[in-house]
């Protein structure tokens, strides 16, 4: 399984580096994204400041959803599926490496809009030993959530409308979790921030656990 | 005796609910502190109970059978299927007059409060759930994306329920199945409520077995629609 999860880690990897689509398209989205917040904000810096946690998240989270519709894609090509059943891959280590690629990819993604809140939003991160976990294990969660909803969300036809809806309400927790966590890292006082920390951690480890269970039944079908 | 019992549910359930109304509006008292708001206590937990224990209960019961391979059968499909569209239902109405009663109670239509929130994304999560259900896929593929789905949002329903004991919330308490299993309701009131959840239960029952016969009606008629194209195609193929 793990050999199986790094294989398909890598290819998925290898495939975004020569498309370059994450770096052309869900990239600049996410960063879009900060700026029409901060848009419809209006440009008080203390408004902004407060909301930063939340709006770096919704951006996160909405270019989640591309990437995870990308990367199912690359899994739904005739080809692709021929070429895993004839190398016998596990399912579950497919659903492992396609969730690992994702994570590696949205924590660039955030590092990128890190930057961005820090530069657009003025905020300062107060402490790396919150904000890192709480960087991490969204990404985590949000990759397995990611990968398993798109796998049940049916063909790339209607999986970009789809997906959306059945993801996001799942995700909403994440959301809530992620943002508190972020604010305790960038010096907010947040009362309960390591549980927090902690429902993000039993998120991501569910849904992982999950997605390597029924990843195989559903691609099956 | 089966088709009697069947059709004997929809006029009974239609008896009960007018009952209940005529019990909930006209001889029951108000109360001293709500006023005539209090008979919204008729519907809304009787809807709420439908939906959340019910209908999705149902709907969760129906898909884990379908996906265990002893009891697989397309029948637990439709049966969840129909489950949660009138399950939907009765969420959004439990969350519309929760926000009847909120607004003279709370002062407000809503309130960010985590019994109502959970239960909002249960409405939304099913309404996902009717979503996939319309992605055109082969019926036995439909039905496991379908209940594996059903299963996921499920989880929500003993976090909607519990939502009032483990946060501090504006909204009240269960007044009957509360943890100490005290019922905070007596008298005519008390037995008016019990009638609405005996009522609106069976009113959901009986839009299940309409909704389960009009699914099983479209699938016949999909498969005759089936069989008449074939048929058009082999006369097509053999020689004049």
């Amino acid at each position: 399984m793990w050999r199986d999860a790094l294989l398909i880690a890598r290819r998925d990897l290898t495939i975004e580096m020569r498309s370059k689509v994450g770096l052309w398209q869900i990239l600049p989205f996410g960063l879009l994204a900060l700026f029409l917040f901060a848009f419809a904000l209006g440009p008080r810096s203390d408004l902004l400041e407060a909301a930063a946690p939340g709006l770096f998240w919704l951006a996160v989270l909405f270019s989640s959803i591309l990437a995870a519709q990308r990367s199912l894609n690359i899994e739904g090509s005739p080809a692709t599926r021929e070429a895993n059943r004839l190398l016998g891959l596990d399912p579950a280590g497919v659903f492992l490496g396609k969730a690992a690629a994702m994570v590696v990819e949205l924590l660039l993604l955030e590092v990128v809009l890190l930057v961005g809140i820090v530069l657009l939003f003025h905020v300062k991160v107060a402490s790396w030993a919150f904000a890192v976990p709480a960087l991490v294990l969204p990404a985590i969660g949000l990759s397995a959530a990611g990968v398993l909803y798109g796998s049940l969300a049916g063909g790339a036809s209607t999986r970009s409308t789809l997906l959306p809806i059945l993801v996001l309400p799942v995700e909403a927790p994440v959301l809530i979790a992620a943002s508190k966590s972020l604010s305790r890292g960038l010096g907010v006082p947040t009362p309960d921030g390591g549980r927090w920390l902690l429902l993000l951690a039993i998120f991501a480890a569910v849904y992982t656990v999950l997605g390597v269970a029924l990843y195989g039944p559903l691609e099956e079908s | 005796m089966r088709t009697a019992l069947r059709k004997s549910i929809g006029p009974l359930s239609a008896v009960l609910v007018a009952v209940t109304a005529w019990l909930g509006l006209v001889v029951t008292p108000a109360d001293k502190d709500q006023g005539d708001y209090v008979r919204l206590v008729y519907i809304h937990p009787a809807m709420a109970w439908v939906a959340l224990y019910v209908a999705f209960g149902m709907a969760a019961m129906c898909s884990l059978l379908y996906l265990w391979k002893r009891t697989r059968s397309l029948r637990f499909d439709r049966l969840a299927a129909a489950a949660v569209e009138v399950g939907v239902v009765f969420t959004i109405l439990t969350l519309i007059t929760g926000s009847i009663w909120g607004r003279p109670t709370w002062g407000v239509w809503w309130t960010w409060d985590a019994r109502l929130t959970s239960t909002a994304v249960l409405a939304v999560l099913f309404l996902g759930y009717l979503a996939l259900r319309r992605v055109p896929a082969e019926a036995n593929v439909r039905a496991r994306r379908s209940a594996v789905f059903a299963l996921l949002a499920a989880v929500n329903v003993p976090i909607i329920h519990f939502s009032v004991i483990w946060w501090q919330t504006l909204h009240q308490g269960a007044t009957v199945l509360n943890p100490n299993l005290s019922p905070t309701i007596h008298g005519i009131m008390a037995w008016t409520l019990l009638l609405s959840f005996l009522a609106f239960t069976l009113l959901f029952a009986w839009m299940v077995t309409v909704r389960y016969e009009i699914e099983t009606l479209r699938e016949v008629d999909e498969d005759a629609d089936l069989e008449l194209a074939i048929a058009a195609r082999r006369a097509e193929g053999s020689p004049a």
